[in-house]
């Protein structure tokens, strides 16, 4: 594994994988303004800072005191690190009208001015910037060549890691077709216009003995310093979250298997113009204030208070959470700046604010700003980022009425792990709002085009009514809902006279059964009487017949024998 | 030119020259160059120079001063505006005029 010497310069260290080759030279060529010098001060100011390697900065266009100035708007303070020893900055000065030139001559006193440098704060790095200025204060090219040549060998004894610029040539990467070769590493910075929107370019033409990153990354020159923009997450290994955030609809969740997106999960909301997109997203927004979240809200189109005042109309009430400090509103117009500005300014957002979720409305208003495939690869990156920082993102995306639903012009949807569509359903005379979710990756989800109203307290999402063609909506439904009314009313009024009948026959019954049983208690009645009055007679019998044995038993004493049979 | 030998007519009492030569040890080069810088001296110049030869591999901190790059260096400090010869001073006649010295034996024309 090659030694590197990282960089410290954001994203070029993982471009690069790890950083320039360590004790090597590196060579940075690029047209004028592509930030060249910036790089080179850059890596030496946070070589010292980040690594304690204390670098030498030889400039051959600049003083001193010009570059001091130069860099002091991005916070680096170059007198105070030379103060402390950290940085060594000497101007060389080449003037072709004051040297006259006679005879064989060599460039040792570069070397030693230069190997005098490093030692005097041992330096472990060295920018030279830009050593092609040699070649218009001498004249004799041959000797140039190869005392710079000579010069590169020496700084690989040296062991000092350097970075040479140069300028571009034509059709070569450097005028003097020179220095490519003898660096072991060369990052070539390109700054294109198209479309009168800038954007800086990096790529990396070769790096002897490690890969690296082989596109072209955009970079940004912002108050910070460079700002390389590779791709985060090459390999698709982020961790994934296992947690639910409600969409802040509770009709929505309920379409949801699990009533909700995942956290970390990207969202895209599609639909053509006026079906609501930013309102949803609002209500997203609130949603994740509410549960105690946080989140950026990334307005293209509105200002931050035209968005709280149009949200306060539908009772989502942003503001507060604004002043609570949990939402953060960043509007800007798209063509403001380049697609690697506006990325680079959601990144250090994100850094800055670390919200639980990200809002961008629309995306499809980025499209102004770059190509199709320049947004894409924005998106992708930031996709990439929200997903590795586990934070939600949803994304509004405009779509005209005519295209297929399955592309979105960004092409992002492959990317999104849910979709949800937002459409107009326009019917005779009237249209009206469907929502359905197209994909949900990891979850179950209603497949129901689902009609929504926004009222004065928010979103409703209506129930599903199908009609003889299908769903209906919107008049029809109010039709069809008119008509189960009447219907429901006249079932329950059928049902109230049924009942009513009920009672009815009931009472008869009980009435009947009362007289019934009055007769029968007067039949029980007359059956007990007539019961007792037999019972009475038989006992009358009785003592009639013990009388009458009484009266002849002196005379007859068979009268107990006859009278026993009878007893 | 016409200039300098209009400074010449003013201020002749300051034609003298102040030399130094910057070497790196003791190279081929750095030798030619000395000897024949004190050979066009001792014929143009009699007594009215002073040379300095400065060695950087023992004072490296001395060449950032007169933004040495090449070795051999000749500079005129004096008289003003400061001139360099690099090279090892094999052609005299681009020493002289690089160092403006009016070779000894042609009267000057005034």
């Amino acid at each position: 594994m090659l030694p590197k010497a990282p960089s410290g310069i954001d994203g070029l260290d993982e471009i690069t994988e790890g950083g320039l080759p360590k004790g090597r030279p590196t060579l940075i060529c690029g047209s004028a303004g592509c930030g060249k010098t910036l790089m080179g001060i850059e890596f030496l100011v946070r070589g010292a800072l980040a690594y304690h390697e204390p670098g030498v900065l030889m400039a051959f266009e600049e003083t001193s005191e010009e570059l001091a100035a130069n860099v002091a708007s991005l916070g680096f303070d170059l007198p105070a690190l030379q103060a402390q020893k950290l940085l060594r900055v000497d101007h060389v000065h080449v003037d072709r009208s004051e040297i006259e030139e006679t005879g064989e001559y060599d460039m040792e006193g570069l070397f030693i001015r230069l190997g005098y440098a490093i030692d005097s704060i041992g330096a472990k790095r060295v920018v030279l910037d830009t050593i092609e200025s040699l070649f218009s204060g001498f004249s004799n090219q041959a000797i140039l060549r190869s005392e710079i040549r000579r010069l590169f060998r020496w700084l690989k004894d040296k062991g000092v890691t350097t970075i040479i610029t140069a300028e571009r040539g034509d059709g070569s990467l450097t005028r003097q077709g020179l220095e490519e070769y003898v660096s072991d590493c060369v990052i070539l910075l390109d700054n294109r216009v198209i479309d009168q929107i800038t954007t800086r370019r990096l790529r990396i033409v070769k790096y002897r003995g490690s890969t690296h990153g082989t596109n072209e990354y955009p970079y940004l020159i912002s108050e910070d310093g460079i700002s390389v923009l590779p791709v985060t997450s090459l390999r698709l290994e982020h961790k994934v979250s296992d947690q639910i955030v409600s969409t802040g609809i509770s009709a929505l969740d309920e379409m949801f298997g699990r009533r909700g997106f995942y956290q970390g999960s990207s969202v895209l909301l599609t639909g053509t113009a006026g079906t609501a997109k930013t309102t949803l997203a609002a209500a997203f927004a609130q949603e994740v204030c509410q549960a105690g979240g946080r989140c950026l809200y990334f307005a293209f189109e509105e200002s931050p208070h035209q968005l709280i005042r149009n949200m306060l109309s539908v009772n989502i009430d942003l503001e507060a959470h604004v002043r609570e400090g949990n939402l953060m509103i960043e509007a800007s117009r798209p063509t403001l700046n380049g697609l690697e500005r506006h990325l680079v300014t959601i990144h250090k957002l994100v850094r800055d604010f670390q919200p639980t979720a990200v809002v961008i409305d629309p995306i499809s208003n980025l499209i102004s700003v770059g190509n199709v495939n320049e947004v894409r690869s924005m998106l992708t990156r930031l996709i990439d980022f929200l997903k590795v920082s586990n934070i939600t993102g949803l994304f509004t995306s405009l779509i005209s009425g005519s295209m297929q639903m399955d592309t979105t012009e960004e092409g992002v949807s492959s990317l999104v792990d849910t979709w949800i569509s937002v459409r107009d359903l326009e019917g005779v005379g009237e249209r009206n709002r469907g929502l359905s979710i197209l994909k949900s990756r990891g979850m179950a989800h209603s497949n129901q085009v689902r009609e929504f109203i926004i009222t004065d307290k928010g979103i409703e999402l209506l129930d599903v009514v199908v009609g003889p063609t299908g769903i209906i909506t919107g008049a029809s439904r109010l039709v069809r809902q008119l008509q189960e009314q009447a219907q429901e009313v006249s079932a329950r009024q059928e049902l109230a006279r049924k009942d009513r009948e009920l009672e009815r026959r009931r009472r008869v019954l009980e009435a009947t059964i009362a007289n019934l049983r009055t007769e029968f208690e007067s039949v029980e009645e007359e059956f007990r009487q007539l019961n007792n009055e037999e019972h009475d007679r038989q006992k009358g019998q009785v003592m009639d017949r013990v009388k009458a044995a009484r009266a002849f038993s002196p005379s007859d004493t068979s009268t107990p024998n006859n009278q026993q049979p009878n007893s | 030119m016409e200039n300098q030998a209009a400074a010449n007519t003013e201020a002749p009492e300051e034609d003298y020259w102040e030399l130094r030569l910057y070497v790196a040890g003791q190279t081929a080069k750095s030798v030619a160059a000395l000897a024949n810088l004190q050979k066009y001296c001792e014929q143009h110049l009699v007594g009215r120079y002073r040379l300095e030869v400065i060695d950087l591999l023992v004072n490296p901190q001395l060449a950032e001063g007169d933004q040495i790059l090449a070795i051999p260096t000749l500079v005129r400090k004096v008289p003003v505006p400061i001139r360099k010869i690099i090279g090892d001073l094999s052609n005299e006649e681009r020493v002289l005029v690089g160092l403006d010295i009016r070779p000894a034996g042609h009267p000057i024309t005034r």
